[in-house]
């Protein structure tokens, strides 16, 4: 794991400059149509910051997203996470970097079907190399954590929309990542039941450090980041205190 | 990341769609049990032939009297008795000739006590059974003693043993041969279907002489039915074949330009014949079977490719926390690979008991081998190997993104 080490002197978490991404779609007659979706996105995210991403729907904002969780790879620029230069890295390497550095939360909790909750926070260690018994270990540790250590065996579907949610947050931090990415954490959640998921973020935030990076239309959402990025038309116009 | 939970993971996806495994392994059992169960039968088939062969002696000629012509009619073969004992006396003296026996034959009926049966009755000289490489169970054969003075002796077959006598022991006891008394000498072994698919233990053997003079009688005294003809060598059987010819045209008296009045068999060429015939049969049965076999595994991957585009978005969330594309291909080639394995487990199941079935249902003999059974389960998880893999990489090359966006 010496490649994923992080130098903690850095400041820095995430530095994108000049991100680019252009998608090249077949249209058949007129051969292939490319049409860009980011232009020159300079970004820096320090250790610890709590952001949010706002915009319109086609701002970018996603596909900014899965860049940053290197779920995709941009067309030109460069991105450092945590140091590293991760734009031009093999698939397999990202699948490390996801799997070592990031965790995911998603809108619609993008939990696995028809399995526990326990095995459901502990798979990411499936593919870290851990074995079984230890991965279930800190799973139910996690999930008390999250108020859900009675929940363990349950499956998803058995589950309301905000215990999902704290499913996916344990699954998200089980293997101690540095940053959280939130793609629309409350979208699919009541305004009572969001706030008890942005308080984890903010407890995360401030008592483990974790950087969080949240993708959010809601302004009472964006409201609980330190910072607000704005996207327009797939540029940043928007770089500061929240409340712009 | 480690196997042993990917397996795990494979399991649990097999698990969670019962049904439509059982659907798919179904397709792998039928396949594998139709292999094993057509390789048991083409297996038994050349074991029964080769049996077959091995029970009609070695290096064997059949000489029979052949087609013969008289004036511009043609006669079929054994019509006209061509053949004598002093025939087989000179083919007894070639150098390339081991032994000879003259055979003549009919029905008789026979009784012991009360209990009475028809078979067929072979005149032989004691050479026969050497010829035949046939021993007897119980007691002895006749001795050329028994065939100078046409002495009324008999040796009995097993079958035909079984139905005069049941269990008793027919050794030393008289039986009748169309009314006249018979001393049983001994008991031959089981010698099982000959090839033409007779039972040569329903037999019983007496001298030759006696049969001619006391039995059976002749129009022409001294000619035989046929005879049977062992060689030294199996190298040396064409040599021998050329000289049997060349000896009974020159005894038979036969000018240049006209044809044999018999026919000699060289029972090894008859034998790699049938063998190759029981081989053909075997690879055939065995190449159909693979058919099924292969339709078993298109079935898999048809099945694979849908589960693959079904699970789209979980592909897409495994990725997400970090599976990478190994561990993607490797859990549904797993997927696919247990499928075949526990199908190819449950057919070899099937397959045996299908075998077993058909040996009590057709009394036909089936061998199964250890070695078929491998090559059943190797070939299932080749099948499994093949058209899983496919799926799997389409599985694994997905792109994160677009997984995770899959609705």
């Amino acid at each position: 794991m010496a490649s994923v080490q992080i130098d903690s002197s850095t400041e820095s978490l995430i530095r994108v400059e000049n991100l680019c991404k252009t998608y090249s779609l077949d249209s058949g007659i007129n051969g292939t149509v490319n049409s860009q979706v980011l232009y020159d996105v300079n970004l820096n995210i320090n250790r610890g910051e709590f952001v949010a991403i706002m915009g319109h729907s086609g701002s970018g904002k996603s596909t900014l997203m899965n860049l940053l969780g290197c779920l995709d790879t941009p067309s030109s620029g460069h991105y450092w996470l945590a140091g590293r230069d991760v734009a031009a890295l093999p698939e397999n390497e990202l699948a490390r970097v996801r799997n070592h550095t990031i965790g995911f939360v998603f809108q619609g909790f993008n939990l696995l079907k028809r399995m526990t909750a326990l095995d459901n926070v502990a798979t990411p260690l499936l593919y870290a190399g851990v074995s079984r018994a230890e991965s279930r270990r800190r799973a139910l540790e996690l999930l008390r954590q999250t108020g859900l250590g009675n929940f363990a065996a349950y499956q998803p579907n058995q589950l309301s929309g905000g215990q999902q949610q704290r499913v996916a947050i344990s699954r998200a931090l089980i293997n101690n990542p540095q940053l959280i990415l939130a793609d629309e954490p409350t979208g699919n959640l009541d305004t009572q039941t969001s706030g008890e998921i942005m308080a984890v973020f903010e407890r995360l935030n401030r008592e483990q450090g974790i950087t969080i990076v949240l993708v959010t239309h809601e302004n009472d959402i964006a409201a609980y980041a330190h910072r607000l990025v704005r996207l327009k038309d797939g540029r940043v116009i928007h770089d500061g205190g929240v409340t712009a | 990341m480690n196997l042993l939970a990917i397996i795990g993971e494979a399991l649990r996806a097999l698990r969670l769609n019962r049904l439509r495994t059982g659907l798919t392994m179904l397709g792998m059992i039928i396949g594998v049990a139709a292999v094993v169960l057509m390789l048991s039968i083409g297996q038994g088939a050349q074991t029964t032939v080769n049996q077959a062969i091995a029970s009609m002696g070695s290096n064997l000629f059949i000489v029979m009297p052949g087609a013969t012509s008289s004036g511009a009619m043609r006669q079929s073969s054994g019509s006209v008795q061509t053949l004598t004992i002093g025939d087989a006396q000179a083919v007894a003296s070639l150098p390339s000739i081991k032994a000879v026996a003259p055979i003549i034959t009919g029905t008789a009926q026979l009784n012991f006590g009360a209990n009475n049966w028809s078979t067929v009755v072979t005149g032989v000289t004691p050479d026969y059974f050497k010829v035949r490489n046939w021993s007897t169970e119980d007691g002895e054969v006749f001795s050329d003693t028994d065939l100078r003075s046409a002495a009324r002796v008999v040796v009995l077959g097993q079958v035909t043993a079984k139905n005069l006598f049941g269990d008793e022991d027919p050794t030393g006891k008289t039986i009748r041969i169309k009314s006249s008394p018979f001393l049983v000498t001994g008991v031959l072994a089981a010698k099982g279907q000959s090839l033409d698919g007779r039972d040569q233990d329903d037999s019983v053997f007496i001298p030759l002489t006696t049969g001619q003079r006391q039995v059976f009688g002749s129009q022409f005294p001294g000619t035989i039915r046929f005879m049977m003809v062992q060689g030294k060598s199996a190298e040396a059987m064409e040599e021998a074949e050329i000289e049997i010819n060349q000896l009974l045209r020159q005894r038979h008296r036969l000018v240049e330009g006209t044809d044999n009045d018999f026919t000699v068999r060289n029972m090894a060429a008859l034998a790699a014949v049938a063998t190759g015939a029981a081989k053909v049969m075997s690879l055939m049965l065995g190449a159909i079977a693979s058919v099924s076999l292969l339709v078993g595994g298109i079935g898999i991957m048809n099945i694979m490719l849908v589960s693959v585009t079904e699970r789209t978005r979980e592909i897409g969330i495994r990725m997400a926390i970090g599976a990478n594309r190994r561990a993607i291909l490797t859990q549904f080639l797993l997927e696919a690979l247990v499928i075949c394995i526990l199908g190819g487990l449950a057919g070899v199941a099937l397959g045996i008991s299908g075998a077993w079935a058909v040996s009590r249902a057709a009394d036909m003999v089936v061998v199964i081998t250890l070695g078929m059974v491998g090559l059943a389960f190797f070939f299932a998880s080749a099948v499994g190997i093949f058209f899983g893999f496919y799926p799997a990489r389409k599985a694994a090359a997905m792109r994160p993104v677009e997984a995770l966006r899959y609705e």
